[in-house]
């Protein structure tokens, strides 16, 4: 049968993507009762696409797009979370914000996570991930063990780090049993060191995650490259510095990014390890902190809404321009063109 | 597709000395430095693991071993800690919350998602690449930024402090990864098999219940899994909705009780050590899965 399903015998045109629905009777028929039927089978396909789409979207604007727009209305009232915000203030809280200096210090340490996690993370992953491509045994109880802290929750890590890091916890104890007694510390109430403390955890926590992605992007590289370049007689850290790392540079990009979006939201950690209150004054209070701490915890949501509105736009504005300027080749945009593959 | 390197990784290292005469080349710049590999290796473990099998061994010690010695093994071994944590009714009603919250909310992101990634995967319309840019900027709303919001919308549909108020907005939360997993997924399911059904008499509804789950168990699978996961460790949409003990999750759980046991760290670390071994379990039975889902998410 020449008129297979897909091939619209009018013209002749192979119509990839177009509805398909009752493609081989549709062709039998004459051309009246064609179009009638696939007028039908178009209205049945919009029905079929709301049938299967709808529920998830409607879930989807019911529950995340909606409670950010009311994050965005909120913003524009002083309000304390009892009936309906009547005292609307316009972009006062938002002028607030500007000048609130606990606001520039949350942002600051967010800042400063956002940035040391890309400077310690990244070229650590990218060395073990180089050290650990080679062939060597057991790798894949290497990718179970190193992977673990990630699947752990932050309500454990934090507990159990919290617990380790007390002034009479197993850290300082461990050091003292090494000799190095004059390394102990305070480290979750030192507020110059406190950051730091955040810092090792959060490297910790996290990075496994991206020796794993780095793995998996070297392994992508055709092993022939290598060979190739052996042959024409690279020295191993040529081959590295040349092949291997132009190459794994979209990996690398995607994970900066992961981990941006990560550093801009970061509060389950912190909210656990120090709570809303002396997280400020050990000095890792994040937005996400400061928003929790202002909005459930003052009763100030307007202001609340506010610094959540603050906090979507860095995001979504360093989001797009990401998107924009650095992962374009990488995701064949996943947000603006994904589905038109 | 990443799922296969991630597979490739594995499978190479399960026959490391496959007697393949080219393999010489390849090994060459191993030679350079393999104790120091694995070396670097095992304090890399180490470093991960410590801190984990510290909260472990906590647990099987007394309050005055810890506190006398912080950092040092059971000496004797208790077991009395992990008895009352395996014996207490807390414990295992947090569990159980956890249990369903991660199964309800799994197999409401599967499904829901599953239905509309078929629909932006496999029909044609207008709307479709505006359909999966609303899903695919989801990735950029992290559900801390909307909690509060989220919070008075749970509270007006009077689900506050109930299992449904976390678990409803987790299904939508989960919908944008599940949508980018997906969609490749179902896309690359051949047309010929659609044609054929379609021959056969199928309608295209047919054809996504009886050919395409099926077909995308893999991707499934992995979603689903990590729907798991997230659930299991979610700590601020629980800490929000849910007030009373008897609703609380394993998260919730373990803060409540490390406050009020604050004296009694070993037993603190018994409760840590049980709340994290199912999510652990679980990882290492579903590893790979759960890594190629993860790079394959990343890499699109």
């Amino acid at each position: 049968m020449s008129d297979t399903l897909g091939t619209d015998p009018a013209t002749g045109r192979q119509s990839q993507g177009t509805p398909r629905v009752g493609g081989a009777a549709v062709a039998a028929l004459p051309t009246s009762a064609r179009a009638a039927a696939r007028r039908r089978g178009r209205a049945k396909m919009r029905l079929e696409i709301a049938l299967l789409s709808g529920p998830a979207i409607i879930m989807f604007l019911a529950f995340v797009i909606f409670p950010i727009a009311l994050a965005a209305y909120y913003g524009f009232y002083r309000w304390h979370g009892y009936g309906p915000p009547t005292d609307w203030v316009g972009l006062n809280n938002y002028k607030l914000i500007l000048t609130d200096p606990a606001f520039h210090e949350v942002l600051w340490h967010t800042g400063l996570v956002l940035v040391l996690s890309l400077v310690i993370q990244g070229p650590l992953a990218v060395v073990l991930a180089l050290l650990l491509n080679q062939k060597i045994r057991g790798r894949s109880v290497i990718r179970v063990l190193i992977f673990a802290p990630y699947i752990i929750s932050e309500v454990i890590v934090g507990t159990g780090w919290g617990l380790m890091l007390q002034s009479s916890g197993a850290v300082n104890d461990l050091l003292h049993h090494l000799g190095l007694g004059f390394l102990q510390a305070e480290w979750l109430s030192n507020s110059k060191l406190a950051i730091w403390t955040l810092m090792a955890i959060i490297t910790w926590k996290y990075i496994g995650f991206a020796v794993i992605l780095m793995l998996a992007g070297l392994q992508s590289i055709p092993d022939e490259l290598f060979e190739a370049a052996q042959i024409d007689g690279a020295s191993y850290w040529q081959i590295q510095r040349r092949i291997t790392l132009p190459l794994l540079a979209p990996t690398i990009r995607i994970w900066a990014f992961l981990s941006i979006i990560g550093s801009l939201q970061l509060f389950d950690l912190v909210y656990i390890i120090w709570g809303p209150y002396v997280a400020s004054t050990a000095g890792t209070s994040t937005m996400a902190i400061y928003m929790v701490a202002q909005g459930r915890n003052a009763g100030n949501y307007g202001y609340g809404s506010a610094i959540a509105v603050v906090m979507f736009l860095i995001s979504l504005v360093v989001a797009l321009i990401y998107q924009r300027f650095v992962l374009r080749r990488d995701l064949q945009g996943a947000v603006t063109e994904g589905a038109n593959r | 597709m990443s799922a296969t390197t991630a597979d490739s990784w594995s499978s190479s290292a399960a026959e490391p000395k496959a007697p393949t005469g080219r393999r010489g080349h390849r090994d060459k710049p191993q030679k350079w430095g393999s104790p120091f590999t694995y070396f670097v290796a095992l304090l890399f473990i180490g470093a991960c693991v410590a801190p984990v099998i510290y909260i472990v061994l906590g647990g099987f010690r007394t309050n005055s071993q810890i506190t006398t010695n912080p950092a040092a093994l059971p000496q004797p071994w208790v077991f009395s800690n992990y008895a009352a944590v395996l014996r207490s009714v807390t414990f295992w009603g947090e569990f159980a919350n956890s249990v369903i919250v991660a199964l309800a909310s799994t197999v409401g992101t599967v499904i829901l998602g599953l239905m509309v990634s078929f629909v932006i995967a496999r029909y044609d319309f207008k709307l479709k690449g505006a359909m999966y840019s609303l899903f695919a900027a989801g990735l950029m709303f992290p559900l801390v930024i909307a909690i509060t919001p989220l919070y008075i919308v749970v509270k007006d549909l009077g689900l506050l402090d109930n299992l449904f108020g976390v678990i409803i907005p987790q299904i939508a939360f989960g919908l944008p990864m599940t949508v980018i997993i997906l969609v490749p997924f179902l896309k690359a399911i051949p047309n010929e098999l659609e044609e054929a059904a379609a021959i056969d008499g199928a309608s295209r509804l047919g054809f996504f219940v009886r050919m395409v789950i099926p077909l995308s168990l893999p991707g499934v699978v992995t979603v689903g899994i990590l729907g798991f996961v997230n659930s299991w460790n979610n700590y601020v949409l629980p800490l929000y909705i849910l007030n009373s003990q008897a609703n609380f999750t394993l998260p919730l759980g373990v803060q409540a009780f490390s406050s009020q046991y604050s004296v009694d760290t070993a037993k603190v670390l018994a409760f840590t050590s049980l709340a994290m071994l199912p999510a652990l379990i679980f990882f290492s039975v579903f590893e790979r899965r759960i890594v190629g889902g993860l790079t394959g998410a990343v890499k699109g």
